[in-house]
């Protein structure tokens, strides 16, 4: 397909290849998704490779001699083959978990909760998903290490002066979002990394919101770990990703124990097998497993860097339409270069759950609530915000959309 | 539009745009501090008891419109009861809610426009915030009476 970041990625041809997207809508007209910063929709192929893994390739995978299981093998693991392709990880570092939430707390709890002391610290971000503030929070209440948290700038970036600071002797993890699912906010986490090596401290880098939207190199980066989630990249639920340096994993204890983790089970103990199986105890999700390395493919044929640009045009045409509704607040960079493309914002006068169902009646989806980002909602100051994030399949038209069903929102409210 | 206009009935907008019962009251004889996990809305409701009947319920708190206008019905609705008709109250405004009793309009008063929310689950608990908030508030105030408190 030649050089694909330089022909231009068209939204509405991709929009085909999703099902629920290509569908008419109850009652008429199209679906304005803007919320797959919170999953993103599935494309046709995804559902193909998964519904034929099922009528073709079915079996338990690593352990039946017999063909049909080694097919079953080869597909599972070409999944994973894919997944580290795709963040240029080594493949024995790539290990399987339900979703990133699972996979930040396997390490919280397998490195966390065996290494931490008195006094140790965890660094976080006020920008960070629950996901990455609830399971430190557990191992420091259970080892007596101390969370210490960046704070963030009225502009919705990092406060790199701050973070400077509390990354010291003491650090031992530094924990960091790499696009923030509230703000869009892009931070600088290689400078991260560099930083919180050099006070020899592991990292790890939440990936959930930039895996999907932009070309990611987990080797460019340098963190010791790196997360993400299957269902927000075109991906099934079910499935997330643990990248981690492979000393990391020989090092550290297993997570859960089971099946298919173990090298030999004695009623006296139990050895572990090699990494990645080593932390993935029983039977793995299979099928997720084979739809997301279709997933993987379809991102690779659309191509990271066209889906990149898309989205800085998509976030460029959100905020300016957002400025055209009167009343209406946003947060966050306004700078597309520096952000992805979630937009949270806050409309004068009407709540954003209101905001949530008027859209809806107009066939627009967005989320409302505190996107699981309490700390950071604080610091703005808000309870809530209303969020639309676009993606490869986001058109003008859905932010035409999105534009005019808000100001008509205002009106209904009588808040105009 | 027939279902936003179904949700979001006049009466609903209309106590959301002018909220009866709102605030603090100072002395109350139990207060509450709830929250919706889901959103982050936040209900603070205080009842004053007199002669075993709420003499003064005020809620306060930010939310969205069906949440403050349930707040606001349910200070119209509880005002002058005695707990445990205010009880009685509550649990069948909570069985509307979930689809589980007809509503009866004289018990509810304006909060029977809320009727329309039982099929919209996410907002059940919008609606349900500040009337579970009188329930709490009732124990509150029962458990520190019994102390002699």
């Amino acid at each position: 397909m030649g050089n694909p970041a330089q022909i231009a990625l068209d939204p509405a041809a991709l929009r085909a290849e999703f099902p629920i997207l290509a569908a008419p809508r109850p009652g008429g007209g199209a679906l304005h998704y803007l919320d797959s910063a919170a999953t993103s929709q599935k494309p046709q192929r995804v559902l193909h490779a998964m519904d034929a893994y099922y009528r073709e390739a079915n079996a338990n995978v690593h352990r039946g001699v017999y063909h049909l299981a080694a097919e079953a093998t080869d597909r599972f693991e070409a999944g994973r083959d894919a997944a580290a392709r795709l963040v240029n990880h080594p493949r024995e570092g790539t290990v399987f978990t339900k979703n990133a939430t699972e996979a930040i707390n396997l390490v919280a709890w397998a490195w966390g909760a065996r290494e931490l002391r008195a006094g140790d610290e965890i660094v976080l971000t006020m920008m960070e998903h629950h996901s990455n503030t609830v399971p430190w929070q557990l191992v420091a209440a259970m080892t007596g290490a101390v969370v210490r948290f960046c704070p963030v700038t009225p502009e919705g970036d990092l406060d790199m002066d701050a973070l400077r600071g509390l990354i010291g002797p003491r650090t031992r993890m530094v924990a960091v979002v790499h696009v923030s699912n509230t703000l869009g906010t892009i931070n600088p986490v290689g400078e991260i990394v560099d930083m919180a090596h050099a006070e020899g401290s592991l990292t790890l880098v939440d990936a959930t919101q930039s895996v999907p939207h932009m070309p990611v190199d987990a080797a460019a980066i340098g963190s010791d770990v790196l997360v993400f989630t299957g269902h927000k990249m075109c991906g099934p639920t079910g499935i997330g990703v643990l990248a981690a340096v492979p000393g990391l994993l020989r090092e550290m204890e297993p997570f859960l124990g089971g099946g298919e983790m173990i090298s030999d089970v004695t009623t006296d103990g139990s050895t572990w097998n090699d990494i990645p199986w080593k932390f993935e105890a029983g039977t793995p999700p299979i099928a997720e497993a084979v739809g997301l390395g279709e997933a993987v493919r379809f991102l690779e044929d659309v191509g990271p860097e066209r889906i990149r640009a898309h989205e800085q045009e998509m976030a460029h045409a959100m905020i300016d339409a957002l400025d055209e509704v009167p009343g209406l607040t946003l947060y966050g960079s306004r700078d597309p270069q520096r952000r992805g493309a979630s937009v949270s914002f806050a409309l004068d006068g009407v709540h954003p759950h209101d905001i949530g169902q008027f859209l809806d009646s107009r066939g627009v989806c967005v989320r409302a609530g505190h996107h699981c980002t309490k700390p950071l909602m604080r610091a703005l100051g808000v309870q809530s915000t209303a969020r639309a994030s676009a993606y490869l399949y986001t058109t003008m038209d859905d932010v035409l959309a999105l534009r005019d069903s808000l100001v008509e929102c205002r009106q209904w409210f009588g808040a105009a | 539009m027939g279902g936003l206009d179904d949700l979001y009935q006049q009466l609903i907008l209309d106590h959301y745009r002018n909220r009866r019962g709102r605030g603090r009251i100072d002395g109350a004889s139990a207060s509450v501090h709830e929250n919706n996990p889901v959103c982050g809305d936040e209900c603070f409701l205080d009842i004053l008891v007199e002669d075993g009947r709420i003499a003064d319920i005020r809620a306060d708190g930010d939310g969205c419109s069906i949440s403050q206008a349930a707040a606001s019905m349910l200070t119209e609705a509880a005002r002058g009861r005695d707990l445990d008709d205010a009880l009685t109250l509550v649990e069948h405004f909570r069985l509307v809610m979930h689809g589980d009793a007809e509503p009866d309009e004289d018990l509810l008063g304006d909060a029977v426009a809320l009727e329309g929310v039982a099929r919209y689950p996410v907002r059940v608990k919008c609606a349900l915030l500040s009337w579970l908030a009188l329930r709490d508030c009732i124990a509150e105030y029962r458990e520190t009476t019994a102390m002699g408190g």
